[in-house]
C-alpha cells in the first residue's frame, strides 16, 4: 500500500544564503521506503542540488544522520511508515556546523574522539611477535557493546550538554574512553582517567539519557559514561587485571 | 559554516527523548526554582535589619493563600530534586543501570531500563505526596 507524504527539506548554503528555508516535495512511499530512499528519489527526480551525506544504506557507515521529525536518526534506518506522519521534516544534525543543507561538519566530533586516544596503549604491544593477549570471554563482554559504535553522531546531536558546552567531549567520545579503559589489554588507566577527570569532562554529563535513546546500534553511551564515572570514584578498579601476552610460541 | 548548536533551547523540550530526559528537565527546573527561593529567602530574612514591622510584613505574606501556594511548590521542588538526586547519585556509582552486554535488536538501552524509570516516577510521586501533605498542613490551619 502506498501513501503520499510531504518531505520538508532544510536548505541552507552558508556561502550564499542569508537564512535557512524549507523546500517541500511530495513523495509516494511504500511500507519499506526509508527517509533516505525518499531523499534520493527527490535528488534524482525533483531537485538534484540537495546536499546530503550517505554511503552504505544499511546503518553500518553512520553517514546519513539527520534530525527527522525532531529526533536525530539515520535516514537509511528510518522507515517513513514508522514515523506515522504525513509530513516529514529533515534537518541537519544539531550541534554540528552546517556545511550545506543536510550535510554537517564532523571535524570537532572526530577531534574529540581522537583526544580520547581510541586505541590500545600497552608497552607489551611492541613485543607481540605474532603472539596474542589472553582475554577471558567475560573481559570481552565488558567493552564489546561500546565497540559497536559507528560514529554517526546521533548521540552528540541529542545531548543537551553538548548543546551548551563546547569543551564537553560528548557521549560518543566518553563511551569510547570507557571502551578502551576497561579493555584488559590496555594499561594506560591513569593517563586515560586524567583526560576525562575534568569539570568539562565526564562530570559534566547529567544523565539525560538522550544519547542512548537515539543510538541506532544499541551502544548505550549513557551506560558507558556512568560506568566511567563509577570507575573514577574507585568502583570496580580492583577488577581490572591487565592481560598478559600468550607465552607459548605460535604454531609453525 | 553555521554553528548550529542547539543551546539552551535544547534543554527546554522535555518530551522528545523519554523519561530520563523528562527527569533531566525537571531536575534543572526544580534546581533553578530552589535557587530563586533560596535568594528570596535570604532577602526575606534580611528584612529583620529594617526593624520588626518590616520583618512581620514579609512574614505575613507566607500566611496568605498565595504564600501557601508558593511554599507548596517549594516543598514539591525540594522533594523531587532530593529523590531524583539520590537516583543520579546511585547511577553515577554504576548501580541500577544494568551491565554491558551484546546488543540485540531491537536495542533497549540497559541504562534506561525499568529500574531507572521506576525511580523517576517514584520521585514524581514523592513530590506529589509531599505537596499534598504540605497543602493539608498549610490550608488546614485556615
Amino acid at each position: 500500500m502506498m501513501k503520499s507524504v510531504r518531505i520538508r527539506v532544510f536548505r541552507y548554503n552558508p556561502a550564499h544564503d542569508a537564512s535557512a528555508r524549507y523546500d517541500e516535495f511530495e513523495v509516494e512511499a511504500e511500507r519499506w521506503t526509508t527517509v533516505l530512499d525518499a531523499l534520493l528519489y527527490i535528488k534524482a527526480h525533483k531537485d538534484h542540488s540537495i546536499a546530503l551525506r550517505y554511503s552504505c544504506r544499511m546503518a553500518s557507515c553512520g553517514s546519513c544522520g539527520m534530525v527527522i521529525n525532531g529526533i536525530p536518526r539515520l535516514a537509511c534506518y528510518t522507515k517513513i511508515y514508522e514515523l506515522d506522519s504525513d509530513v516529514i521534516t529533515c534537518k541537519p544534525l544539531t550541534n554540528f556546523p552546517i556545511i550545506r543543507d543536510l550535510a554537517t561538519d564532523f571535524s570537532a566530533f572526530f577531534a574529540k574522539h581522537k583526544s580520547m586516544k581510541p586505541y590500545i596503549i600497552n608497552d607489551a604491544v611492541d613485543r607481540v611477535d605474532g603472539r596474542e593477549f589472553l582475554q577471558k570471554p567475560e573481559e570481552v563482554e565488558k567493552y564489546l557493546q561500546f565497540s559497536y559504535c559507528i560514529k554517526c553522531g546521533l548521540c552528540y546531536a541529542a545531548c543537551p550538554t553538548v548543546a551548551t558546552d563546547k569543551r564537553f567531549p560528548g557521549p560518543q567520545a566518553l563511551a569510547q574512553m570507557y571502551r578502551y579503559l576497561i579493555d584488559s589489554r590496555d594499561s594506560a588507566t591513569d593517563e586515560r582517567l586524567g583526560i576525562v577527570d575534568d569539570r568539562h569532562g565526564v562530570w559534566r554529563c547529567h544523565f539525560a539519557g538522550s544519547c542512548s535513546m537515539v543510538c541506532p546500534k544499541g551502544v548505550d553511551p549513557a551506560l558507558g559514561i556512568q560506568l566511567l564515572r563509577a570507575y573514577l570514584l574507585g568502583i570496580g578498579r580492583d577488577n581490572k587485571i591487565v592481560a598478559e601476552l600468550y607465552s607459548k610460541e605460535p604454531p609453525k | 559554516m553555521k554553528e548550529n548548536r542547539e543551546g539552551i533551547k535544547g534543554w527546554l523540550n522535555p518530551t522528545r527523548y523519554g523519561a530520563n530526559r523528562f527527569a533531566y528537565w525537571l531536575q534543572r527546573l526544580t534546581g533553578l526554582g530552589l535557587l530563586v527561593y533560596f535568594i528570596a529567602h535570604v532577602i526575606e530574612t534580611s528584612n529583620i535589619v529594617y526593624g520588626r514591622s518590616a520583618w512581620e510584613k514579609m512574614l505575613a505574606f507566607t500566611q496568605t493563600s498565595e504564600g501557601h501556594i508558593v511554599l507548596i511548590v517549594v516543598i514539591g521542588m525540594c522533594a523531587f530534586h532530593a529523590a531524583n538526586g539520590v537516583r543520579l547519585y546511585i547511577a553515577e556509582h554504576g548501580k541500577g543501570i544494568g551491565r554491558p552486554g551484546r546488543p540485540e535488536y531491537p536495542y533497549k538501552p540497559a541504562s534506561l531500563g525499568l529500574g531507572m524509570k521506576a525511580c523517576i516516577w517514584v520521585s514524581v510521586a514523592l513530590a506529589a505526596l509531599a505537596m499534598m501533605y504540605g497543602a493539608y498542613v498549610l490550608f488546614g490551619e485556615v
